[in-house]
């Protein structure tokens, strides 16, 4: 291992960048200037290289390499954004337009517009879909609007809350996040922190009233359905 | 209510353990309800202080636990490759028919569920079947010939296929049963290696010997070994990968069925040579068989003094524990191996680290393959230049392969690395049933070659250089009558199937993929197109190695039978 303080020197797209020794090549490119795409990545969270739409090419190896989690090397020669890289993000980012609603996930969006994404290069292809969950006070639960980006399940675990109401259950295309045996929200061990909320980047977790207001409920019914003590006390008596 | 007490005294037993013991206890209560109820996995969540979520996600993984009930016996049955040439689909057909159910159904007297599995590791009594027994147990059920033998819980004699060159592996005969401790003899090598040379004599001599690993990846044993030597924080561990699942590929199981103590020999030294107070043996659930050898044999060596506590009266202790998988390929991928043993959904980790220094419990350990650790104690006996007497400089010794398919002779073979594979199917194998029209080598994710591509020669560089891969050592044969989207369409499933779903490119790709492989027969405009895009961008995207093969025999049937994906054809 490198000692931190050292400082490295590599090419990114042409360009000579310092950086200390442990950076990772997008806190390299950002500090240049250099966008690279992230769907998966936040700062908040442990990165997992799950989305791999950050991919670069480093010094033309065989594989493509997740520029949030590998670390900058002396004298390398990255580049961000040639024909590999943009073949690999196309094709993911047209991938999970085909499986998931990203209706919601502006973010997305604007990716699947800037790499030429076809909406229907996928025809026939299985969507994930999932009946929207509404099962507590405070926020919804649609996960046909969820990429598996895990950091839900990592908030409320490790990363931030230690309370481990989520996991994610099967494997594979079918992988979809939930409660210990599908318990409904208020059985689980869930707190109603909000951190998983503040941390989805798509409209699969809502918070209820945000999701009342666009049902179109009156304050009366978002009242109705937003308090956790009135509907407890209506359950028990 | 009886039930719930029994559950409740398996889970009692584990009172004390903790999450690595997730595996065992759940595979009891498996066994003993055939599904974890939510209030049993509560009780596990207690005592092992896992989160219960955690535990919902583990049982959810894997392809041999369910959260649910189902049929008393729960069969499943392989649809793979080798098991399709050999009239799997008639066979699932008839036995769907007979008990009036599809796959994935449970009959409505609830005695039977029917499945469909991913490779079975019996491709050579192809059709293959593995019967789970509720409150009893799994046994493995090969040739399935009948309904009746299958669903009476009948288990069929199969009688080993070995050939070729016995030199390393199978010295002398044929096995043909189960070799116990006595037949076996002392664990000489290790005796000597103990009494007379260091640990790094012994990963010395196995690097001088230019032993590489047999699992697939080939890095040099010797050299792993002197790197988890050396790494710091104890303790380690060695760690040996029987996890088999390769489609095609089932010479780890014969090793163990009948060798096992070659292979504890080999794992101990493996042990003593990186220092390792703890090993353990991951084999895959769907191999109880060979469990049932590897328990017995270690019990056999744990009273002559073989391994446990100051083995042979020497300072040198180390136990061995078996854990068997709970139906996932993925398992097989060594850091996913770990997490596994560790009682968490089996995602492969992010390399580096390596195992080398970050591995079991993070810490320094081993893992090899069955067959890499089988080929030690005859190194250490002989000397490195009594192994290098076979194959060539880049490829030393003997290997085993697996061939399964359109040949006379299919079974497992000890051959000398730079045999040529035309030497192998036309001479051991005893030649090719019909016209051969593709080998595919390196098992699901290996490549293709065409019938008049054979002649090159079984090493690591020489089958690379036919663009190639030995992979694992499988080699599936497919004659002239075969349809090759066949192929391609049960390889598509396999993957589907077993990618654990961690990252996007093989997640998702991996389902496309099968998509358009299961309408090759009617294609749609741009399919070739679109597979070649899922293709490569799983092949240098995805996170591990699963991914980055899961289109390799799809990308090469690709470049030389482009009609297959042609409509029309
Ligand atoms: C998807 C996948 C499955 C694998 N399955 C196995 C397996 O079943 N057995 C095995 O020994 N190695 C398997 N490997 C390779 C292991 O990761 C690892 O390289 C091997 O166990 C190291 O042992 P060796 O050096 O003796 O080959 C697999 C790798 C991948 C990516
Ligand atoms: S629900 Fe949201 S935060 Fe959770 S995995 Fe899905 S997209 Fe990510
Ligand atoms: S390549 Fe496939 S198996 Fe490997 S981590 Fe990604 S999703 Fe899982
Ligand atoms: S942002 Fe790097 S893998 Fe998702």
């Amino acid at each position: 291992m490198s000692d931190a303080s050292e400082m490295i020197t590599l090419t990114i797209d042409g360009q000579q960048v310092a950086v200390a020794a442990g950076t990772t090549i997008l806190e390299a490119a950002r500090s240049v200037g250099i966008d690279v795409p992230v769907i998966c990545y936040h700062e908040a969270t442990t990165a997992n290289g799950l989305c791999r739409v950050c991919v670069v090419d480093a010094d033309g190896g065989r594989l493509l390499q997740p520029a949030c989690i590998v670390p900058c090397r002396a004298g390398m020669v990255v580049e961000t954004r040639n024909e590999r890289v943009e073949r690999s993000r196309r094709t993911i980012l047209e991938m999970l337009n085909s499986a998931v609603n990203l209706a919601e996930a502006p973010a997305i969006q604007a990716l699947l517009d800037d790499y030429g994404a076809q909406p229907d290069r996928f025809p026939a292809a299985e969507k994930r879909d999932h009946a929207l969950i509404d099962d507590n006070p405070f926020y919804v639960r649609d996960y046909s609007q969820c990429v598996l980006c895990w950091r839900c399940v990592q908030v409320c675990a490790e990363d931030a809350q230690y309370t481990y109401a989520l996991t994610l259950d099967h494997r594979g295309f079918e992988t979809h996040v939930s409660t210990a045996f599908g318990v409904p929200m208020l059985d689980s061990s869930c707190v109603f922190c909000g951190q998983c909320v503040s941390v989805c980047p798509t409209g699969a977790l809502k918070p209820k009233i945000e999701f009342g207001l666009e049902q179109g409920w009156t304050l009366e019914q978002i009242w109705e359905n937003t308090r956790f003590l009135k509907k407890n006390r209506r359950k028990s008596g | 209510m009886a039930e719930m007490t029994r559950l409740g005294e398996i889970v009692a037993r584990y009172t004390g353990r903790g999450r690595d013991a997730l595996l065992p206890v759940l595979w009891e209560v498996q066994r003993e309800a055939g599904f974890v109820d939510a209030e049993t996995a509560l009780s596990v969540s207690r005592t092992l202080h896992v989160p219960i979520a955690d535990i919902y996600g583990v049982i959810g993984f894997y392809s041999l636990f369910s959260d649910e009930p189902e049929g008393e016996t729960v069969i499943h049955v392989c649809t793979d490759p080798s098991c399709g040439l050999a009239g799997v689909d008639s066979v699932l057909d008839g036995l769907c028919a007979q008990l009036g159910v599809r796959p994935g159904e449970t009959t409505a007297d609830g005695r039977y569920t029917i499945k469909r599995s991913t490779c079975l590791g019996l491709c050579e009594h192809a059709p293959a079947a593995l019967v789970c027994r509720r409150g009893e147990g799994e046994h493995s059920h090969a040739p399935v010939t009948d309904s009746e033998t299958l669903l009476n819980g009948s288990r069929p004699a199969r009688a080993a296929v070995v050939g070729g060159d016995w030199h390393v592996f199978f010295p002398g005969v044929e096995p043909n049963h189960t070799e116990s401790l006595a037949q076996y003899g002392d664990y000489a090598a290790l005796r000597h290696a103990l009494l007379a040379l260091t640990p790094e004599q012994v990963s010395a001599e196995v690097e001088a010997a230019g032993l590489v690993g047999r699992g697939g990846a080939g890095f040099p044993t010797g050299m792993k070994w002197r790197f988890t030597r050396g790494a710091g924080g104890q303790p380690h561990y060695a760690v040996c990968n029987a996890d088999e699942s390769e489609p095609g590929t089932f010479k780890d199981r014969v090793l163990m069925e009948h060798r096992p103590h070659l292979l504890l020999e080999g794992l101990l030294l493996c042990a003593y040579a990186i220092q390792a107070r703890y090993a353990f043996v991951f084999i895959r659930g769907e191999y109880p068989e060979a469990a049932a050898i590897m328990e017995t044999a270690i019990r056999e060596a744990q009273s002559a003094g073989l391994l446990g506590e100051r083995i042979m009266g020497t300072d040198f202790s180390c136990s061995v524990e078996i854990r068997r998988g709970g139906g996932a390929y993925i398992c097989g991928e060594e850091t996913a191996l770990f997490e596994a043993i560790e009682g968490k959904r089996g995602f492969p980790r992010i390399k580096p680290p390596y195992p080398t220094t970050h591995g079991l419990f993070d810490r320094p350990t081993s893992i090899n393959n069955v067959e890499t650790l089988c080929a030690v104690p005859a190194i250490i006996s002989n000397g490195a230049g009594w192994f290098r007497q076979w194959g060539t400089e880049k490829s030393t010794g003997t290997k085993l392969v697996s061939v399964s398919g359109h040949v006379r002779r299919p079974g497992v073979y000890e051959i000398s690395f730079g045999l040529t594979l035309r030497e192998l199917l036309e001479g051991h194998c005893a030649g090719f049933v019909g016209e051969p029209q593709a080998v595919l080598t390196g098992g699901a994710a290996g490549t293709f070659l065409r019938a008049d591509e054979i002649d090159v020669p079984l090493t690591f560089e020489g089958l690379q250089a036919a663009g190639t891969t030995l992979g694992s050592g499988a080699v599936m044969v497919f004659n002239t009558e075969v349809d090759l989207r066949d192929v391609l369409r049960r390889l598509g499933h396999f993957f589907a199937h077993e990618s654990c779903g961690k990252c996007f490119p093989c997640q998702l790709g991996t389902r496309r993929q099968m998509e358009i492989l299961d309408r090759l027969a009617q294609p749609l405009p741009g399919d070739a197109e679109r597979l070649r895009d899922i293709g490569l961008t799983m092949s240098e995207a995805s996170l591990c190695g699963l991914g980055q093969t899961a289109a390799a025999a799809v990308l090469s049937a690709l470049r030389k039978w482009p009609a297959l994906f042609a409509a029309g054809s």
